[in-house]
Order: structure tokens, then sequence, then C-alpha cells
């Protein structure tokens, strides 16, 4: 249902306009940060801002909106964002990726894979890849104008020297098309390879930092690395203990007092569809999502039920 | 055994009539000299002569007004910025007075020497860090210091590695301003000693500014002498410094401090 | 080797009132390749005054200086670097270093400059400094600490690191013992037996007579002051 006190999407055309000609020159020039007038967003900056205006310029009244937040669909910030959409758009929402047209998405990839005509939105908080290596953006506008990405892999050095590997988990620093180094916000360097050769939109907005940036669909990504240090997209070595998932990022669940945990799929609509066709994972319960499994248990006062 | 003409080599910097003004005051005017590979010259003058600004124009630091610049026949004012940055990570190279103005504080030893490297496109790990080892042993940094950060390390040490940093990619040019000022008497012998070295091995050619007469002979093959923004007087350094002809370069010369 | 055509020279004393003192008209010399000439007169005629200006070191009023076919007084700086590393030698009367490096570099660096490899540049300033009795023990330290006489030595020994075809010596026998005043004597001889052009300023008479050829006397070059 619409609430007519706020213009569909709840920003005005001429701001929607504005953000849709700087996603228009992101997707000319794959990579590139695009700077834009963020407005004031009834959330505070650090919550979202960027991916919702991102949103709110490509929304239709025909769209299905899906928000996720590190994966799940039922977090307080996927539900608020929802919530929002629904009273200012009146857009029809769902959990089920495959049926989104939009995704808003804060610091994960869905694990099912997306088709042509979808849009991804990413939220972003720092869309600067090389930002806490050099501080001045007089400096790192410069180096994006002559290429001259020397100082990011300096950074991937020091991590090689100091953990032995490049530790760097998630956030993970791409080169696209061959030309920008970009920041593809905070999701965990096991999806990387999703970027690349993707058929949907990819749209990335950061609202405090006021840049907007894409990936149109089958763009050239690829992780840096080095020659004798290769890039490994790592997830933890476990299956989902839900769905018994091997390939999908996992999110770790501390279940009792006494160390007991287990691992199940970060993204709940893909565990659960799993589990709806009946696939089972090691602690054999069907058809419950990770989450709400987690708040059945009984407080932290040693229940048997769960332990590793 | 008869000496033959010898050959004209071609310098590797020209420089005519340099001028840079601000406002109505002269930062340097009129400044022309050649420079050939593996020379040393040397700016002398003390505060407001111009030494710093005419260094900060050779180097692209500043855009200068007037006059021309010719690096290996290449018309240097005519350059795009991408050339002239690129120029500056490759052939040319800048140590800085104070070594953090030339370092990354926040980067290891090894990533900094490293840095150059990887900014023309070095991509194995293991070779940078052997190069990284390398370098820090040719300006005496122990290899295992390579993970430490340049705080860590004395100004002296800062210095070398500053100089490691900048003559890793094996540049042609090096433009040094004071180089051993800020350091310790005993510390700057060392210095110098290494720059000496490194200058004949690597046939490097320095612009070396300070105000320094005892740096500048034992460092530099040429002396310009500079005051109010002008050269009042060039040649080769102990020439200068013996049999000087400007009135100003006898007083400067008389009034060093004999120790 | 050495030719020098009606050479003058004067210092102009800007900071004294623009004194100008000429110090030296029409001097003229030539030194042939083996030969030693001496240049003789007393302290202040201007002996150091000519060989500086060979060198270089000191400007030309007028006149012609050729050193090897290289025009001195009109070469542009690199050319004459380039006759120094090669061709000209200089042993002037302080020793003139770089702080704490070692003696040993200090005498290899001649050949060092010239492109010879480390370890043949340090095998031969250890031949030089073993003849001139400066102990291996010293070897690793700076020179800058030594007395005066082996300060003199380390400085002869850097000057014939290089076989020089043209030579400066300046006092090269002063603060010298018997022994080691020999020992440069013999050094003179070699150069001269192989070739080289040798101008020198000697102040023991004994040293003068037993390796110079020639003696000039610069007395002759000092302008008459105007009564």
């Amino acid at each position: 249902m619409n609430d007519t006190a706020y213009n569909f999407a709840y920003l005005d055309e001429q701001t929607k306009r504005m953000i849709r000609r700087a996603i228009l020159k992101g997707i000319a020039v794959p990579g590139y940060q695009v700077p834009f007038a963020s407005r004031e967003m009834p959330m505070p900056y650090g919550w979202g801002t960027g991916g919702v205006q991102v949103t709110a310029a490509c929304l239709v009244p025909e769209d299905r909106l899906k928000v996720i937040d590190q994966g799940a669909d039922d977090t307080t910030n996927a539900v608020s964002i929802r919530k929002f959409f629904s009273r200012t758009a009146g857009v029809a929402v769902t959990e089920a990726t495959g049926e989104a047209t939009i995704i808003q998405t804060r610091h994960r990839i869905p694990e099912t894979p997306l088709r042509e005509g979808q849009i991804l939105v990413y939220q972003v908080p720092i869309p600067e890849p090389l930002r806490f290596l050099e501080p001045r953006e007089t400096e790192t506008r410069k180096m994006h104008e002559l290429e001259e990405y020397g100082l990011m892999h300096v950074k991937l050095y020091e991590d090689i020297a100091r953990h032995g590997q490049i530790a760097t988990a998630y956030a993970y620093p791409v080169k696209v098309e061959g030309r920008y180094v970009m920041d593809p916000s905070p999701i965990p360097k096991f999806d990387n390879p999703k970027l690349g050769q993707s058929p949907a939109i990819q749209l990335f907005g950061a609202g405090r930092e006021q840049r907007i940036y894409a990936l149109p669909p089958y763009t050239d990504v690829v992780s840096l690395d080095f020659d004798d240090h290769p890039f490994t997209a790592s997830k933890a070595p476990h299956d989902c203990d839900l769905c018994g998932a091997k390939d999908s990022y996992l999110d770790e669940v501390i279940t009792d007092d006494q160390g007991g945990r287990m691992f199940v799929c970060s993204d709940t609509d893909f565990c659960a569809g799993r589990q709806a066709k009946g696939h089972v994972g090691r602690l054999g319960q069907a058809q419950i999502s990770s989450k709400k499994f987690a708040n059945s248990l009984q407080g932290i006062s040693g229940s048997a039920e769960g332990t590793a | 055994m008869s000496l033959d003409q010898p050959t004209l080599d071609q310098p590797l910097l020209r420089v005519d009539g340099l001028t840079k003004r601000y406002g109505a005051r002269i930062g340097c005017a009129d400044v022309s000299f050649d420079l050939y590979p593996g020379e040393v010259l040397g700016i002398v003058g003390e505060s407001g002569s111009g030494k710093s600004t005419l260094l900060s124009c050779l180097a692209g630091h500043q855009r200068a007004d007037l006059g021309r610049i010719t690096y290996d026949n290449r018309d240097v004012l005519a350059m795009s910025e991408t050339e002239r940055r690129r120029l500056g990570r490759t052939d040319w190279a800048y140590v800085h007075q104070n070594p953090r103005d030339g370092l990354r504080m926040g980067v290891s030893a090894g990533g900094n020497v490293g840095e150059r490297l990887m900014a023309v496109g070095a991509r194995h790990y293991g070779d940078i860090r052997a190069q990284a080892t390398d370098w820090l042993g040719r300006v005496e940094i122990a290899a295992d210091r390579i993970d430490d950060r340049p705080s860590a390390f004395s100004g002296g040490m800062q210095q070398r590695l500053q100089i490691a940093r900048n003559l890793v990619t094996s540049p042609r040019l090096v433009f040094m301003d004071e180089p051993t000022g800020g350091l310790d008497v005993s510390v700057q012998a060392r210095l110098l000693d290494l720059l000496r070295g490194l200058v004949r091995d690597l046939g490097l050619s320095v612009i070396i500014v300070t105000h320094d007469l005892a740096v500048v002979r034992l460092l530099a093959h040429r002396l310009m002498v500079m005051k109010s923004g002008r050269v009042i007087e060039q040649g080769l350094t102990d020439q200068v410094l013996d049999d000087p002809q400007a009135a100003y370069t006898q007083l400067l010369v008389s009034s060093v401090l004999q120790v | 080797m050495i030719r020098i055509e009606n050479l003058s020279k004067s210092f102009t004393l800007h900071n004294q009132g623009g004194t100008v003192i000429p110090v030296m008209a029409g001097a003229a010399l030539t030194v042939a390749r083996g030969e030693c000439v001496g240049l003789v007169g007393q302290s202040g005629a201007g002996k150091s005054t000519l060989m500086r200006m060979v060198y270089g070191n000191y400007l030309t009023a007028g006149g012609k200086l050729f050193v090897g076919g290289v025009d001195v007084a009109q070469a542009p700086p690199r050319e004459i670097i380039r006759l120094r590393r090669e061709t000209l030698g200089y042993v002037s009367q302080f020793l003139r270093v770089v702080p704490r490096v070692p003696t040993l570099e200090v005498v290899a660096e001649p050949l060092l400059a010239l492109g010879t490899p480390a370890a043949a540049a340090r095998d031969r300033a250890a031949e030089l400094l073993s003849r001139l009795n400066i102990p291996e023990r010293l070897w690793t330290l700076s020179p800058t600490t030594f007395s005066g006489g082996e300060q003199q030595r380390v400085n002869i020994a850097r000057g014939f690191a290089h076989p020089y075809p043209a030579l400066l010596l300046d006092e090269p026998t002063a603060s010298l013992d018997a022994a080691n005043r020999e020992v440069v004597l013999t050094f003179i001889e070699e150069a001269k037996a192989r070739g080289a052009a040798i101008l020198g300023i000697f102040h023991d008479e004994a040293a003068r007579t037993r390796v110079c050829d020639r003696l000039l006397d610069v007395t002759g070059f000092t302008p008459k002051v105007a009564a």
C-alpha cells in the first residue's frame, strides 16, 4: 500500500533522474566511481542510504523487491528497508532470489545464480579501494585517472609479508575490464568470482561517501593477486548443517556456552530452498531457517540440542 | 698513449632559461645548464637563493613560467601529466630532505622498496621481495629489517631506505634536496660515501641542492652558485671553491668555518 | 704531454675593495713523456698555483694550457673530469677524503672510478700501501686519524694507483723519513720508465737531483710589482 504523503519510492523525480544519470555513467565506464549528490534519507549514514537511493531510482511499480543483509531476509535491517519500500513504493516483495527483479544486498551476493533482467544493488561503506593506504582524495583520484595501482599491490604484499598469505577476507579488490580497480563492497572474497560475467546488472551505492559505480552484464572482473600467491575463493571447510550444501558461504552460529557451534548457509533463501527440495544436513532438521533455529534454542544454559 | 678528441656524448638533461616567479618576486631566473650521464651537479646558495625553487621546477613539482627542459631529447614541459608521472616513477627519482616525505611510514621497508617495482607491473611476490632484500643490503640496512616499518628506523636508516626506494627502478636522474640535512655528522659521512659509490656504480646523474659546501665538495663534480634567484657562477666544484671568481662566491667560501 | 704557453693568472679579491693580484705572466713549459720537470722558486712564487692551473683547479687569465691534447683552459667541466680520471693524476699536499672511509677504499677509489673490478682494485691498493710501509692493521681505518706522514703516504698511494700518463706531484716527499722517501722516489722512477710525464715540486734537493731531468724556476714568471 502506497503512503501518498511520499513520492513513489520516497525520492522526488529530479533526484531520481540525477541518480539515474550517475548510474548510466557508471555503466558506461565499469568500475569508475561516479560522484553523485547523495540525499538525506530517513535512516542514518552507515545504514544503507547509498543502496536505498540506487534502488529508489531504479524502482518501477511492476518490480519485485528482495532485500538481504549478510545473506538473510529476516534480519532487522533487511526487514526495515523492505518495509520502507513497501510503504513508499508499494512494490511487491519476495524472499525468493529467482523471483526478484531488484535485489538490494548488504555484504553478500546470493548463492542462486542471477539472470538477465535482474538488478543487484550493493550497499557500500567506503567506495575507494585505496583509501586506507592513501588518505588523500586528490591522490587517489589521480591514481585512478592515470592507472597508477602499484599501491594496491603494496597492500597485498604487506599481507603476505605479515601473514604469509593475502589476508584480505572481504572487500577484496578487483580489476574491472583491465582498467579500474574497484572495491566490491564488503562481500566475502568467496563471492568475488560471481562478480565477473554476471548476466545481471550490478550497481554499487555509497550514500555517505556520495559515489555510485556499476558493472554492466558480462563484465570482466579479476581479483588482484600475485603470480606466486594466486587468488583463492575460500570459505569455512564445512558443509551446511541444515541443508548439506557444499559450495555455499557459511555462517558460524554459536549454539551454547560450551563452545557448541554449527555452520549454516548465510543465504537464507538458498538454504530454505534446498531444504524444501529435501536436502538435509548433518543436523537433520528440514524446513527451518538457521536464524529461526538459533533463536529457538533455549537460552545459553546448556541445552543438549545442536552441540557440535 | 695518445688521447683522442673526446666524443661528443649527448647531455641527459638540458635546461634553457628556466624562470619561475611568485608574482613580482623572483623564484629563479634564467637558469641554463647541461647535465651529462654520470655527472653530479651541486646547487648551492643560502636561504632564498632560489635553489629549492629551481629543483622543484626541474623535478616537475612546480610549473616554471619560462624556459625549456629537455630530458633525453624529450621536451619535459610539453609532456602530459601521465608521461611526467611515469617518468617520475621510472627514470627519475627524488630524495627528500626529510625521509618521512619520501617514504610511506605505514608500510614495511620491503613494501616501500617494492612499491616502484609493483607500480611498473612486477607481480611475483618472491621476486619483489628478493629485489627489496638486495637493495636494503646495498644501502646497508640489515635484511632482517625488511618487514619493519620505517617509523622503527633511525633518521639515517630512514634516509638510506628512501634512497633504496628511489633507486630500485634504476633511474638515470636523481634529484636530491639536502639529503644529509638533519642527520648526525657521523651518519652524514657514511651516507655521502654510499651516494658516491652508487653514483659511480650505477652511472647516475644527480642534481643535489644543499647549503653545505663540504657535502658538495665531496659529492659533486660541478657546482652552481645561486643568489637571489640567479646563477652567479658555475664550473668544476673544486675550481669554484678554490678559485671563486664572483664576489658572492668568494664571500661564501671564506665564510665556511674550518674545523 | 704537458704544454704551457704564455700562461697568466691573477686573483681579484672582491671583498677587499676589488684588489687585483697578478701572480703569473708569460709562463711557458713543456713536459715530454718519460720526463720529470721540477718547479723551483721561493715560497709564494707560484709553483703550486701553476700546478693547480694545469689540473684545472684554478682558472687561467690567458695563454694556452694543453694536457695530452686537451685544452684545459677551455675544456668543459666533464672533459676535465674525464682527463683527471684517465690521464692526469695529482698528488697534493693535503689528503682530502670522505670521513670514515677505510684507507684501502680511499686508495682503491681511482681504479674503481675507472671500472676496475673491486677485488683487483683492492689488491693494487694493498700492494701500494705495503710498499709504503703502512701496516695492514691500519687499512680498515680511516686515514683522517693518521699522522701527517702516514696521511701523505696514503695520498701518494692513491695518486699512483692508476698508471696515469701525466702526474702532478706537490711536495711528495715532505714529512717522510728516509726509507719512505726512497720508496716514493722509486715510484716516480717507475712512472717515468713507463712513459709518464711528471711535473713536480720538491723542496728536498736530493730528491730533485735524483728524479728531475730539468728544473724550471717560476720566479721568472712572477709579474714585476708596479712601482
